[in-house]
């Protein structure tokens, strides 16, 4: 019952993260000095204008406008619909739904973002335990210090670095392009996957991968640490369990709650990190998607981006938030009682 | 299985426990902190904690990053008051354009480091490149620690409801990604200063701005933290016994004790900015050419990348050198004032 109201008022306090963001990025658009409707699409023709100004309600009161853009029912003006009827602008140049190109380019971006996850924790853990065991040790410090290194090496310059290498030099895989995978389908049926998909795929998540192995080790390290002085480690150790065992069956689950909170909400940071990756390897994604808006100066479109975007952030958050609250008792109590 | 060193105790923030115990008390919002202090922790955590102790003088790591970054200023500053022999950063010489050393074309006479794909000095360009790269991280930083510093003072000090509207203000931001926030600042701005006529706003200022904006929440999160612990102690508790007002107990009584745990993030903020601007640059959205800076000349020849990689490699050294010695320097503030905290 206690958990319940918690989790009511988590959500509560997103949503309200969530009306903010949109009320700052409608405001953005709003605020520019000037006519709206010239300013939203300085290239476009008078036609196109005349078509935004009627989409925008640009006549109605600026909070009358906001109710419109949220299309809230009963007090939004008749006829429109907003973004709880699931409309999210429309891209003026070409003259296509915003939700339309999320629809193809979001599942890309997530995929990217999940196989870069994934080889992140997957090469992280293992360090991550490692340098904790040998804490202090030359391994330790050589592992901490490439890492350190790495964490130097911006996401272009390594996605730039690779493509010269691997990509130019060697030519063992493909500098650009892409190949549909297991995602896209779900969202875009015109789309099947290959299994060339997986070559077009690798550099661009190593390149995402390098930076996140660096912090989620650390995160890992510091925690492991922290739970082998705990005593049931020296209780597993005087019963004669052997070391393997004891890192990767006793220590390591109580260790990774920072690791897996920190993973979880890096998604949406990645999804944003992955816009210049994304342009480099001219992957049709989110990130490309937002790029061609920014250059094209389409604010309606862009801000429907940022919209979803920190959609997915607070969603995550919540996810991770509920998570949390279920695993560990001490939070749970903790705020029950206050 | 080897017992710990005293060394191995993890920096604040890195460490799962004493996070989980402030979750317990209610100070701490979950997820969220983790995720948001992620840019700058993620810097902060990298470094080979502890190892150095007081008393001893800094290490040879210390004085190449010190010397690394004394050699990029006084080449910036001394490139834009013209003193240094350096080539026009804007002038094309045709037999060199795109050869340079590495290139399929082989080298120029006369181009150490040859020239980009317009034939422009890479030298020259590199050299007024610093001066760009570093104003805007700077300005971008200075702007972000002002305003960022000031609301997470205040947030800490007068906690309760000043501190729950602050916070959750600097969460809408953080609910953005970074990158995204500063694209589409970028662009709000350059279109809100078109379309006043005043498209003579100097680029660079605009990118400061963006960048600053987004680090304002970034780095009031760290001031507000600070300021919430300092703000408890007796000493606090004493000015204001004495009748002493808010602002003069901010200003004379919890700020310097606040400034070390600003003055090391701001070393890590500056590398941060450093590659934002590359980023925004690599978008088509950094500075804005002819004048050169370290992210637009990789922006501007990224296509070059197989036949000229000089053109590409050079800044993005540049890049890797400057971002590692301030991460590295940044560590060696933090592990120092850690220290000293820890002996009050």
């Amino acid at each position: 019952m206690a958990a319940l109201r918690l989790i009511a008022r988590r959500f509560l306090q997103l949503a309200v993260v969530l009306l903010l963001v949109t009320f700052f990025t409608f405001s953005l658009v709003r605020l520019l000095p000037g006519d709206p409707a010239k300013t939203i699409i300085p290239f476009g023709s008078d036609q196109q204008r005349a078509a935004l100004a009627k989409d925008l309600g640009l006549d109605k009161p600026f909070l009358q406008q906001y109710v419109n853009y949220l299309g809230i029912p009963v007090i939004k003006s008749e006829g429109t619909t907003g973004l709880l009827q699931g409309n999210l602008g429309r891209k003026y140049s070409t003259n296509q739904p915003v939700g339309e190109l999320i629809k193809q380019s979001l599942p890309v971006s997530i995929q990217l973002v999940i196989y870069a996850q994934l080889v992140a924790l997957a090469l992280a853990i293992p360090l991550g335990v490692l340098t904790a065991y040998r804490a202090g040790t030359r391994t330790d410090r050589a592992v901490n210090t490439t890492a350190f290194g790495f964490l130097a090496l911006p996401n272009f310059v390594l996605a730039l670095l690779l493509s010269y290498v691997i990509g130019a030099r060697l030519k063992w895989l493909p500098t650009a392009g892409y190949e549909p995978g297991w995602l896209d389908p779900l969202f875009d049926s015109a789309r099947t996957p290959s299994v060339e998909h997986l070559k077009y795929m690798v550099l661009p998540v190593i390149t995402l991968a390098v930076g996140q192995v660096a912090i989620y080790m650390r995160l890992l390290r510091s925690d492991m640490i922290a739970t082998l002085q705990e005593n049931f480690i020296t209780m597993a150790k005087a019963k004669g369990v052997p070391n393997r065992r004891i890192l990767f069956r006793h220590a390591l689950r109580p260790s990774s709650l920072t690791l897996l909170t920190v993973a979880g909400l890096n998604v949406g940071t990645l999804i944003g990190g992955a816009i210049v990756v994304e342009v480099i390897f001219g992957i049709p994604g989110m990130g490309t998607q937002i790029a061609t808006a920014i250059a094209a100066r389409e604010y309606v479109e862009l801000q429907s981006y940022i919209f979803v975007l920190a959609f997915i952030f607070v969603l995550i958050n919540f996810v991770v938030d509920f998570c949390y609250i279920l695993l560990d008792p001490r939070i749970r109590r903790a705020r029950a009682d206050a | 299985m080897p017992e710990p060193t005293p060394d191995a105790v993890p920096p604040v923030g890195a460490d799962g426990n004493r996070d989980l115990d402030r979750y317990a008390e209610g100070s701490l919002e979950p997820g969220l902190v983790v995720a948001q202090a992620n840019l700058y922790v993620s810097a902060v955590e990298s470094g080979g904690e502890g190892t150095r102790r007081v008393g001893r003088g800094l290490g040879i790591g210390a004085w190449l990053a010190i010397g690394w970054l004394a050699f990029i200023v006084i080449v910036a500053v001394l490139a834009q008051l013209g003193v240094l022999p350096l080539k026009d950063p804007n002038r094309s010489y045709v037999s060199c354009a795109r050869r340079g050393p590495f290139s399929t074309d082989g080298t120029a006479s006369g181009f150490l480091l040859g020239c980009d794909s317009n034939g422009r000095d890479m030298i020259a360009r590199l050299a007024y490149g610093s001066w760009s790269s570093l104003i805007v991280a700077t300005g971008a930083v200075l702007f972000g620690l002002v305003f960022g510093g000031t609301f997470g003072l205040i947030a800490g000090y007068f906690g309760r409801r000043t501190d729950a509207v602050i916070t959750s203000l600097f969460n809408v931001f953080l609910a953005i990604p970074a990158v995204v926030l500063a694209l589409a600042l970028v662009a709000f701005l350059a279109g809100a200063a078109a379309s006043t006529g005043r498209s003579s706003v100097d680029p660079k200022l605009i990118l400061i701005l963006a960048i600053g904006i987004v680090s304002i929440p970034l780095l009031g999160r760290i001031t507000r933290a600070s300021a919430l612990s300092w703000s408890q102690r007796e000493f606090v508790l004493a000015a204001r016994a004495q009748g002493a007002k808010p602002v003069r107990i901010m200003l004379r009584e919890v700020l310097p004790n606040v400034l070390p745990a600003m003055f090391s993030i701001t070393l890590l903020g500056i590398a941060v900015a450093i590659v934002a601007e590359g980023t925004l640059s690599i978008l088509g959205v950094g500075v804005r050419p002819p004048t050169p800076s370290w992210g637009n000349i990789i922006g501007l020849d990224r296509g070059r990348l197989k036949e000229s990689p000089h053109i590409i490699f050079l800044p993005a050294l540049m890049i890797f050198f400057t971002v590692l010695s301030l991460n590295f320097l940044g560590d060696v503030v933090r592990a120092r004032l850690d220290v000293r905290e820890s002996a009050v």
